[in-house]
């Protein structure tokens, strides 16, 4: 076996590990990335790539909205614009009960400071979303919200990193990290790389990665699944979710549609495959064609699972170990990460090169989490 | 490009095809028809632009999608003529019923 | 609806019937689903209605005697479930159905998948214009419309598929233009060496030469290699260049092509059966025991969807599946099983001992599998050679990866008709064999469904 010295190894060639792959390179540092796989396997190229700041969570809100500042020029970051495109994003409410609960939420997001979020009336929702059943009769629109293709921004994310100096290795599974001269030797079946510094992107895998270091991270798995149909002529711009069930609608940049929300398949993190539950998908489908009846008769291509990682709190751990000093965590994004990964990457960065950043991340570190397994 | 053998029988029926009418026979392949008419191709494809024509007549390779009595993306080779057909060659990416495009 | 029988049966074709006759006899609840208005899968196709107008003849005595298997099937008793699609299997194993707009779930403890070959995907420059089809859908338009091409018509490829169609077509009245006969001419010699073995099969061997009589008077092109459909919006010409370096061109509105036929595993893959690489056969194959059982306990394959065999092997497999099924389910002793399955084996092995000589004689040349860069591979989103070769060399090593990448596989099909040359390109590209390289995943739906009838799934009971 040869070793390899780097400043920092990436564990995981996802979206995360190579935004922060990324991000760390350009400050001039060497880089490795180790992918079990190959680069996007698991969660990033099963991902409906939802651009979204409506409806977060306040505790990862701030990193959000610089997330989509980053968006909007994305291209001038990693030298693609990724598929993205700014038709805005669309919870709407069904019924009084549910109106109610999307103006508490306008509430509290405009008692923290934002803006962004917007209530709107049926009659700018029907001409925002001229599709939808007419039963829907209030949103929370956010215009500078979109979605990208998740493909093309791997690709690109890849080859930023790559022409950044980054080496990244496919193929290659992380067996052990143990330290070694007061560095971390971090050990695939193949090979050892060692670094003062390593990251932990590996996402559904991360919390197995974490205890290889020390830290018991609970940490759960969710694998999600998604439909996707034939092409259709455009005619749906924003994505589309409800307040009042498990929805999030849209149609790409080739025509095609993509229904999510959230409804589970069946996990098997260790053959590293999920198989879809039918009968819950259907479900789905059936939501779809309830608030969008023309799209009845459009033939499904395609259904599948990603496997993600999901924490109690449902916002990610982006932030150094709490006891493993040159160990940063960067996972459990809860199917929520898609638009986090070009800032979640310049936080890691923060923390690889300075040991310290100025985002506002205190409630996203590992502690909390570990404190709430110990409390139990 | 193709041509009957024999006089129908299953019976009689006319369909049209972009508003043509075209004699058929009930219970076969709408396939067949598309390929009896001018021009015989099925549907434009939605990425390349170009016409395409049925070309496995098993199922398989999705080329003879077209849009019959208002439904989109039917496979016609896997549909049985009826009188009175209406069959419209699809052209692109096929539309939602009843809505506004962008 | 949804039911539990003792075997489900996917295919309505000569192994599907022979299993479902043997399976009732011997006592089981059969069930068999198919996509067809009426059995006899694709050779039989429609035989019902020719047999009823007196045109069965026409296509030839393997067809005409397919009627008397239908008939018997017919009153088997098996509950037979025509214009049924299965867009779904699951371990357990569960079948999921549509017929119309109903959608349902089947079950039992034994499957039989006998839905049988499709054509080689045959990728050239041009093969997507209007006017260049298979010459297995030339067949089903002279069995289910009882249409021929109504200008005499060019035949590029090989196999006992095109030998017979030619035949059956100038039985019907219809004019061979010419053909371009793409056998490498260099296997005739190594074919040699499977003539004795292929006498077991005379009656076959004396048929297929008698097809090939008929050829006198045909213009055949020997040892073509390369083929290119030219046209503007549909075919106008075809250009081809033969093993001897010599170009033609020759003009034609139609041009059928055929380079064997492959077994159909979508659905044998669907359920992580185990699958081998037929270097001779150019295909995958599903891994099967002496009763046709897969690498999954319980899934069974018959005809040619586990290896390329012709209807009257396909027939004895149904039946030994049959056997099979009954024995894995306990209803028969292994000796019994063994004993009733004897007859049918022997009448399998004589059936398949022509195999050798024709797979020999019609191994596919490697232009079939190994396109030009700039021949459409994927139909469905319009992805060429190039591209795939691109992405293996820009480091995507898996068939998942770069379906990802390129799209290839992600059209409407489902990958059927790119899958497979998809991970040859892979396999050349890298180096690989076709085992290593292996097939992107199938998910479902295994057949296109709607939206709506997705979501009435969630009405069916299950």
């Amino acid at each position: 076996m040869s070793s390899h010295d780097f400043d920092v190894v990436v564990i995981g060639g996802g979206l995360h590990g190579l935004s922060a792959a990324l991000h760390i390179a350009r400050e001039g540092r060497s880089v490795v990335v180790l992918e079990r796989a190959w680069v996007g396997r698991h969660a990033s190229g099963a991902s409906a790539a939802g651009v979204r700041t409506l409806g977060r969570d306040p505790a990862e809100l701030a990193l959000s909205l610089e997330a989509r500042h980053m968006w909007h020029a994305i291209a001038e970051l990693v030298g693609d614009d990724c598929g993205f495109h700014s038709h805005g994003q669309v919870r709407i409410a069904e019924s009084e009960a549910e109106i109610e609960k999307l103006e508490r939420r306008v509430a509290l997001i405009q008692g923290l400071g934002y803006r962004h979020e917007e209530l709107v009336d049926r009659v700018e929702l029907r001409r925002l979303v001229p599709a939808l059943a007419p039963h829907c009769m209030a949103a929370i629109v956010v215009r500078e919200d979109g979605a990208a293709d998740p493909h093309r921004t791997i690709i690109a994310f890849r080859r930023s990193a790559e022409a950044a100096g980054v080496v990244i290795h496919e193929g290659q599974g992380v067996v052990a990290i143990e330290q070694r001269a007061g560095r971390w030797a971090v050990r695939t079946s193949a090979d050892a790389y060692v670094a003062p510094v390593v990251v932990n992107a590996a996402g559904a895998w991360a919390a197995r990665i974490a205890a290889m270091v020390g830290d018991d991270i609970p940490l759960g798995t969710k694998t999600s699944m998604m439909i996707v149909t034939e092409r259709v002529e455009p005619f749906l711009g924003p994505v589309v979710t409800a307040a009042g069930r498990a929805l999030s609608f849209k149609q790409t940049d080739k025509g095609t549609l993509l229904v999510g929300g959230g409804r589970q398949g069946i996990p098997d993190l260790d053959r590293e495959t999920s198989t879809v539950n039918l009968q819950e998908i259907a479900a789905s489908a059936r939501t779809v064609c309830e608030l969008f009846p023309g799209v009845s008769d459009v033939r499904v291509a395609r259904v599948w699972a990603g496997l993600e990682a999901i924490t109690t709190d449902m916002v990610p751990v982006i932030g150094p170990s709490p006891q493993a000093a040159g160990i940063i965590h960067v996972f459990g994004f809860s199917g929520h990460g898609f638009q986090l990964v070009p800032v979640a990457g310049a936080v890691v960065a923060d923390f690889a090169v300075r040991g310290r950043t100025d985002r506002e991340v205190g409630a996203l570190q590992a502690q909390r989490l570990m404190v709430q397994r110990a409390a139990a | 490009m193709f041509r009957k053998l024999y006089e129908s029988d299953r019976g009689k029926a006319t369909v049209t095809i972009d508003g043509v009418a075209i004699e058929a026979e009930v219970g076969e392949p709408v396939a067949a028809v598309i390929l009896r008419s001018e021009p015989a191709h099925a549907r434009i494809h939605p990425v390349s632009d170009q016409p395409r024509a049925p070309y496995c007549m098993m199922g398989v390779c999705q080329d003879c999608l077209a849009v019959v009595d208002g439904v989109a993306s039917t496979q016609t080779c896997r549909t049985a003529v009826r009188d009175g057909m209406v069959i419209q060659r699809q052209r692109g990416a096929r539309s939602i019923s009843n809505v506004p495009t962008v | 609806m949804s039911r539990q029988f003792d075997a489900l049966i996917l295919g309505a074709g000569p192994a599907g019937m022979s299993a479902a006759i043997r399976a009732r006899a011997l006592g089981l609840e059969v069930a068999v689903v198919d996509e067809q208005p009426a059995p006899g899968g694709q050779i039989w196709r429609d035989i019902e209605r020719s047999t009823a107008h007196g045109r069965s003849a026409a296509l030839g005595s393997d067809y005409a005697a397919g009627a008397e298997v239908v008939a018997a099937f017919r009153s088997s008793g098996a509950t037979y479930l025509a214009e049924t699609t299965v867009w779904q299997v699951e371990p357990g194993y569960r079948v999921y159905i549509r017929r119309g707009n109903e959608m349902s779930i089947l079950s039992a403890k034994t499957l039989l998948i006998a839905t049988g070959a499709m054509e080689r995907p045959v990728p050239f420059p041009g093969w997507t214009l209007p006017g260049v089809m298979t010459v297995g859908a030339a067949q089903i338009l002279l069995k289910s419309a009882g249409q021929v091409p109504d200008v005499p018509v060019w035949i590029a490829g090989n196999g006992p598929l095109m030998l017979l169609y030619v035949n059956q077509l100038l039985d019907a009245g219809g004019q061979v233009a010419g053909i371009l006969d793409t056998a490498v001419r260099a296997n005739r010699w190594a074919a040699v060496f499977h003539l004795a073995s292929a006498l077991a099969s005379w009656d076959e061997l004396v048929k297929g030469i008698r097809w090939v009589s008929r050829l006198r008077g045909i213009p055949v092109v020997r040892g073509v290699r390369d083929i290119e459909a030219v046209g503007e919006s549909k075919l106008e010409a075809v250009r081809y260049r033969t093993e001897n370096d010599i170009d033609g061109a020759v003009t034609t509105g139609i041009l059928l092509v055929h380079e064997g036929v492959i077994p159909d595993i979508h659905l044998s893959l669907a359920l992580d059966c185990r699958h081998d690489w037929n270097e001779v056969q150019q295909c995958f194959v599903p891994t099967l025991d002496e009763w046709g059982q897969t690498s999954m306990g319980g899934v069974f394959v018959a005809g040619d969807g586990g290896g390329i065999g012709g209807a009257r092997a396909a027939g004895a497999a149904g039946e030994i599946a049959a056997y099979g099924m009954a024995r894995v389910l306990g209803r028969l002793t292994g000796t019994a099983a063994g004993a009733g399955a004897a007859a049918p084996r022997r009448l399998r092995a004589r059936a398949l001992a022509i195999r050798p000589l024709l797979d020999t004689l019609h191994c596919a040349r490697r232009q079939v599998t190994a396109p030009a860069d700039k021949t459409v591979v994927c139909r469905c989103e319009d992805i060429t050679a190039g591209t795939i070769r691109a992405a293996a060399k820009a480091g995507a090593r898996d068939p998942n990866q770069v379906k990802a990448i390129t799209r290839c596989g992600m059209g409407p099909c489902l990958g059927r008709q790119c899958g497979a040359i998809a991970s040859r390109i892979i396999a050349e590209t890298l180096g690989r064999s076709m085992v290593e390289t292996g097939l992107s995943r199938v998910r479902p739906p295994l057949r296109p469904i709607t939206m709506a009838q997705l979501a009435a799934l969630g009405d069916s009971k299950t």
